[in-house]
């Protein structure tokens, strides 16, 4: 017994006394790291620091230690308010249906530019579908407002051609087509985007595969089926587990620029919601429970998404 | 009976074809359409505009749309304040980004564990919206420049991309430098920065083009100061303007925002301005992104 903690014992010192050495040793790394490393600390965990708020009935210009603290008040009042349900509602649906659209359309993009021959052909569509995503969100959604337009819009203009319906549809006074549009503009400009890394997979399935496909007489859509969507299968996996974690926090950004007050009951998501609510009227603990809330459930919806994906592949992505 | 299975091969995957490039061409279309048809209405006369039907190309060719939104002072601001944004952010965030990718390539720096790991948590966990506003209250950096640059400087993405990069340098080259006398700081500026460029330059896009088209902290935080807000936010500020969302106007009564409704081809011209910068830039830096993208997915 003895021996042995003799034998231990100089090793809890030993890297202490080798610290300071290397440290200074090392001080170039230190200083290209520590001040960005203060700055994260500044803007990214200090605001963990007011979630305190939302248990104290939070004014502002008062110390901490000012504040009057009112326990589970206000997530209380949260869940008697009817716009939360609404908002969560909205939040839900709207993340649901982004997430299958935004994931199915760019693997099926991904497959359809695979299968162009032409390179140059292929190069000119995916140069111009990825234009959407470099254009900020106000620009889209003005775009988007225009070619939805009753007067002169796109696509009621199109439909009117083909006679798909008389009149010019209101689509952006409609609160039962909100969640569509806003899927649909979501389509329109990340498609592109998204396709990058399903075209870099199926780059990455060997071309002898399909070379043996050919000689025993695979048909071109056979070959999509058995060789290329089975060849991508581990990104589309793990692309969709990462998207489950970020289910419900879609953010306010679309909603907030494409929505208007006709079309509320069908645009306000949780974020917008503490934005309207909890800063718009001052109402800041409020809206800090909103937020926490928020996070809450995307971190279980990542947990249980993570899980899922263990069973599945043996694999962790946390 | 080989060429029969061949020949019936050939059958189906004709239809295959005309499937493939029937799809690409509507999709290609659907993309395209809404941005040459906005271009031509910002080129064609305004009160022309109204009757509709300009589709691809301006009807009666003016430049008067583009005379009238640059002889706005609160447009020409709203630029200068987007150029020095994008400007000053995109050189910070990759200082930021690059030192700190250096740092944790280096599997002998001491700190290396916590300040990665420290950098990954910000990935997952946000204060949200409401404590962060506080934050830059209790800062006193509400209307103030700083407000564009300083809160984002560090992206822990960012950080990661680049030291994948890194990562995939011989390390020899900095033990040789070191060999040369060069010391920590010197090998980042000297060996590590030249090599790293690609992985830069994918970066130096994604942080200009997310610069650019921020609107949202000048609407939070700036959006009174007539001195700092920016393009986007303008152009905001017109296309809402036109909507039935007047309450996006806080406190401004309906005749106001009446009186702020602009033409159909005035808003597309500066909807045009907002967008031509990227457009101009991001089909040069494809090859280096499509790399950065397929690059940062594999890492996290």
């Amino acid at each position: 017994m003895k021996a042995i903690t003799a034998k231990v014992q100089p090793e809890p010192k030993k890297p202490a006394s080798r610290f300071w050495p290397k440290f200074l040793q090392q001080k170039y790394l230190y200083m290209m790291a520590v001040p960005f490393v203060l700055w994260a600390f500044v803007f990214n965990y200090l605001p963990l620091w007011g979630w305190t708020m939302a248990f104290q009935k939070y004014k502002p210009g008062k110390s901490f230690f000012e504040q009057k603290w009112v326990g589970l008040q206000y997530f209380r009042e949260l869940f008697q308010d009817e716009q939360f349900f609404n908002a969560l509602r909205n939040t839900l649906a709207m993340s649901l249906m982004g997430l299958l659209a935004g994931f199915i359309i760019p693997i099926v993009f991904a497959v359809l530019l695979n299968e162009l021959r032409q390179i140059f052909l292929k190069r000119f569509v995916q140069t111009v579908s990825y234009l959407p995503h470099f254009v900020s969100w106000v620009v889209a959604a003005g775009i988007i407002t225009k070619m939805l337009s009753t007067d002169n819009g796109a696509v009621n203009d199109l439909l009117m051609s083909l006679h798909l319906i008389s009149e010019p549809i209101q689509f952006m006074a409609k609160g039962n087509l909100f969640w569509g549009i806003v899927t649909a503009s979501d389509v329109w400009k990340e498609t592109g985007w998204n396709t990058i890394i399903y075209l870099a997979a199926i780059s990455g399935i060997g071309p002898e595969l399909y070379e043996a496909a050919r000689v025993d007489g695979a048909s071109r859509l056979q070959q999509v089926r058995n060789i290329t969507l089975p060849g991508i299968r581990t990104t589309v996996i793990i692309l969709l587990i990462m998207s489950i974690g970020h289910l419900i926090s879609i953010g306010f950004e679309k909603q907030f620029l494409l929505g208007n007050n006709l079309v509320r009951d069908y645009s306000q998501t949780l974020d917008l919601y503490a934005l309207n609510y909890g800063l718009g009227l001052g109402r800041f603990s409020f809206g800090t429970a909103i937020n926490i809330f928020n996070s809450v459930v995307s971190v279980f919806l990542l947990f249980v998404a993570n899980g899922i994906f263990k069973k599945i592949t043996k694999e962790s992505i946390i | 009976m080989l060429s029969k299975k061949l020949a019936a091969a050939s059958w189906s995957d004709r239809i295959f074809d005309l499937v493939v490039y029937a799809a690409i061409t509507v999709v290609t279309i659907a993309t395209l359409y809404p941005f040459l048809n906005v271009l031509a209405i910002s080129f064609n006369d305004s009160t022309d505009s109204i009757k509709g039907g300009i589709t691809v190309y301006p009807r009666v060719f003016t430049v008067k749309n583009y005379e009238t939104i640059f002889a706005y002072s609160g447009l020409m601001t709203g630029l200068k304040i987007s150029i020095l944004r994008t400007i000053i952010g995109t050189i910070l965030g990759l200082v930021s980004a690059s030192m700190l990718a250096f740092t944790l390539s280096r599997v002998d720096f001491q700190a290396r564990r916590f300040v990665s790991t420290f950098l990954a948590l910000t990935m997952y966990v946000s204060g949200g919206l409401i404590p962060v506003y506080i934050l830059i209250k209790n800062l006193h950096m509400m209307g103030t420049f700083s407000v564009y640059v300083l809160p984002g400087l560090v992206s822990a993405f960012n950080v990661f991309v680049i030291r994948s990069f890194i990562d995939g340098l011989p390390y020899a080259l900095q033990e040789s430098a070191k060999l040369d006398g060069a010391n920590d700081f010197t090998i980042y500026w000297r060996v590590i920065l030249p090599l790293t460029k690609p992985a830069l330059a994918t970066i130096a896009l994604f942080l200009a083009v997310g610069q650019w088209n921020a609107w949202f902290d000048t609407y939070l935080y700036n959006g009174s100061k007539d001195g700092l807000t920016t393009l986007q936010f303008e152009l905001m500020k017109v296309i809402q303007s036109t909507t039935t969302n007047a309450d996006n106007f806080r406190g401004r009564n309906m005749t106001e925002v009446m009186a702020q409704i602009s033409p159909e081809s005035v808003k597309m011209a500066i909807t045009i301005v907002v967008t031509v910068p990227i457009l101009v830039v991001y089909p040069f830096l494809q090859r280096y992104f499509v790399k950065g993208m397929t690059l940062g997915s594999v890492k996290s």
